[in-house]
């Protein structure tokens, strides 16, 4: 099977500090990836490049094979990403309905069941009840799936979730968690980046841990030992104590 | 009688004040961009209205149809080669190139237009008025006001209802994130910028009916949009009109004490807003 993404050799940072240091990351299509690694290990920095709101040479990324790196955000929504963006980057003093409609209203066109807004109450109930409130005025949960509803009515093929139960209650994290399988079930790939490991292992079917930039370790997510990925999360050194 | 009239003036000036101001609380609700050149854009949509009226032989209504389309062109050129290069979070790139610009735009109506001042013939309409008892009110500035009231109703509802407004409001919330959901912000800034010195070809055409105009007039009328959007609430659509119409009614009191005293009551007003409300008005919901 032909990758859906792939990275190749991807560098990126931000300004002269250097954050990727070569990365090579493929996602088939329909596949759900983990991104594991510590604060600062380059993991968000991957997403946000990929997406196309750093800079980086065509090269270093390929969609179906073809270059598209370093093509702005609004072209790689056209081509089928969405992301999820770390800290939900919700459009405030808007409501939730409009919050959707903005993606709806700009989104790719669909490959498989398109996602709708009725479709994206049915997966949280809870936003059709808040449909017509202001989203600050929401709690982070639900601030939360309207930031994963936005990103479904972008209608990915692959959608990037960036630390998507960060500050989230346990119950929370489980209800949002649970809604991933319908959004695969769609045939969209994701990548999944997330601080809770043995959550990320048992979300997807293949994982990368990050360090300082560099692929540590990759393999299939239910496959790996826990000491290997404390020694590629921690480094070398660590794994020893 | 003398007071009542003195609000009804105020309120027909705040029209026209209204009309400058709805560009500029667009473009900074939008993109954070002051920009500087609002008030000689609408004197040289004025100046170009006037030059149309000699030269075609148009009438003031046919200068207006005209102007806004002019106008919405200049808005969506100067957005595309100018101000997207310098719009960003740091809001001085945009007022050092409006700054800039102003001054170039000055200069080069000074060269096309001389220091001359012009109006332009409006076939008796700036005399017309209607009396309700003993108020007088002029038919030129009811037109105004209302051509006001329904350019920013028009422009709410826009924002509100459609899904350009809908991108604009993202845009204006976080641009980034509204680029990640397939929003081009260099489309919707032009545009943006395109609707405000679109709605500028109104405020030019009136100006320069009920006053004269001439090159180095702009940096006014820019004082008087910028005093009306910071009264309303920087950014807030109906905001920029009623802080339009807070300083037209100062205006017009302020003459009615003493001639010389309207525009500087209409600066104290401002001032006073700024001390007691620096958010203005209408606070725009964060």
């Amino acid at each position: 099977m032909s990758a859906l993404l792939s990275t190749h050799g991807l560098i990126a940072g931000y300004g002269d500090m250097r954050a990727l240091h070569g990365i090579d990351l493929r996602v088939d299509p329909g596949e759900t990836v983990a991104l594991i690694g510590a604060n600062g290990a380059g993991k968000s920095t991957l997403l946000r490049a990929i997406m196309g709101l750093l800079p980086v040479a065509p090269d270093m990324i390929r969609l179906d094979g073809k270059p598209v790196g370093g093509s702005a955000p609004h072209r790689m929504v056209r081509e089928g990403l969405a992301i999820v963006p770390e800290g939900r980057r919700l459009f405030t003093g808007m409501s939730v309905e409009e919050n959707l409609r903005v993606a709806s209203e700009h989104a790719a066109d669909p490959v498989a069941e398109p996602w709708t807004l009725e479709r994206v109450y049915a997966l949280f109930p809870i936003l059709k009840e808040k449909a017509r409130i202001s989203v600050e005025n929401l709690s982070g949960g639900q601030q939360q799936m309207v930031s994963i509803g936005r990103a479904l009515l972008a209608q990915p093929r692959l959608l990037l979730c960036d630390e998507i139960s960060l500050g989230l209650a346990p119950k929370v994290v489980r209800e949002i968690y649970a809604a991933l399988p319908e959004i695969s079930a769609n045939g969209t790939a994701l990548v999944l980046v997330e601080q809770d490991v043995g959550l990320a292992q048992r979300a997807s079917q293949r994982l990368y841990c990050l360090l300082e930039g560099r692929v540590t370790l990759h393999g299939q997510s239910g496959e790996i030992a826990r000491d290997a990925i404390s020694a590629a999360y921690f480094g070398a050194s660590h794994a020893l104590d | 009688m003398h007071w009542i009239d003195g609000i009804v003036q105020g309120v027909l000036l705040g029209g026209l004040y209204a009309q400058y101001a709805l560009g500029m609380a667009l473009m900074f609700g939008v993109m954070k961009i002051v920009n500087v050149t609002h008030g000689d854009l609408v004197i040289l949509l004025a100046l170009i209205g006037i030059s149309l009226a000699n030269v075609a032989g148009l009438g003031p209504w046919a200068v207006l149809a005209t102007l806004v389309p002019i106008g919405a062109a200049i808005g969506w050129l100067l957005q595309r080669a100018l101000l997207n290069r310098v719009v960003g979070d740091d809001p001085l790139p945009s007022l050092i190139a409006t700054f800039g610009l102003s001054i170039a735009l000055q200069n080069a109506m000074l060269v096309i237009w001389s220091a001359d001042t012009r109006s332009l013939p409006g076939g008796g309409i700036q005399q017309a008025s209607i009396s309700l008892g003993p108020i007088f009110i002029g038919v030129l500035p009811l037109i105004v006001l209302i051509c006001a009231t329904l350019l920013t109703g028009g422009l709410d509802a826009v924002m509100r209802r459609t899904r350009f407004g809908r991108s604009l409001r993202a845009a204006s919330a976080d641009v980034e994130a509204a680029a990640m959901v397939g929003v081009n912000p260099r489309n919707v800034y032009a545009a943006a910028t395109a609707i405000a010195v679109g709605i500028l070809g109104f405020a030019a055409t009136f100006q320069a009916m009920r006053s004269t105009v001439a090159p180095a007039d702009g940096p006014f009328q820019l004082i008087f949009a910028f005093e009306a959007v910071i009264i309303g609430g920087l950014g807030s659509i109906w905001g920029a009109f009623t802080g339009a119409m807070i300083l037209g009614i100062s205006q017009a009191i302020g003459f009615r004490i003493s001639p010389g005293f309207g525009i500087l009551a209409g600066h104290l007003v401002f001032l006073a807003v700024l001390a007691i409300r620096p958010q203005g008005i209408f606070k725009r919901k964060s």
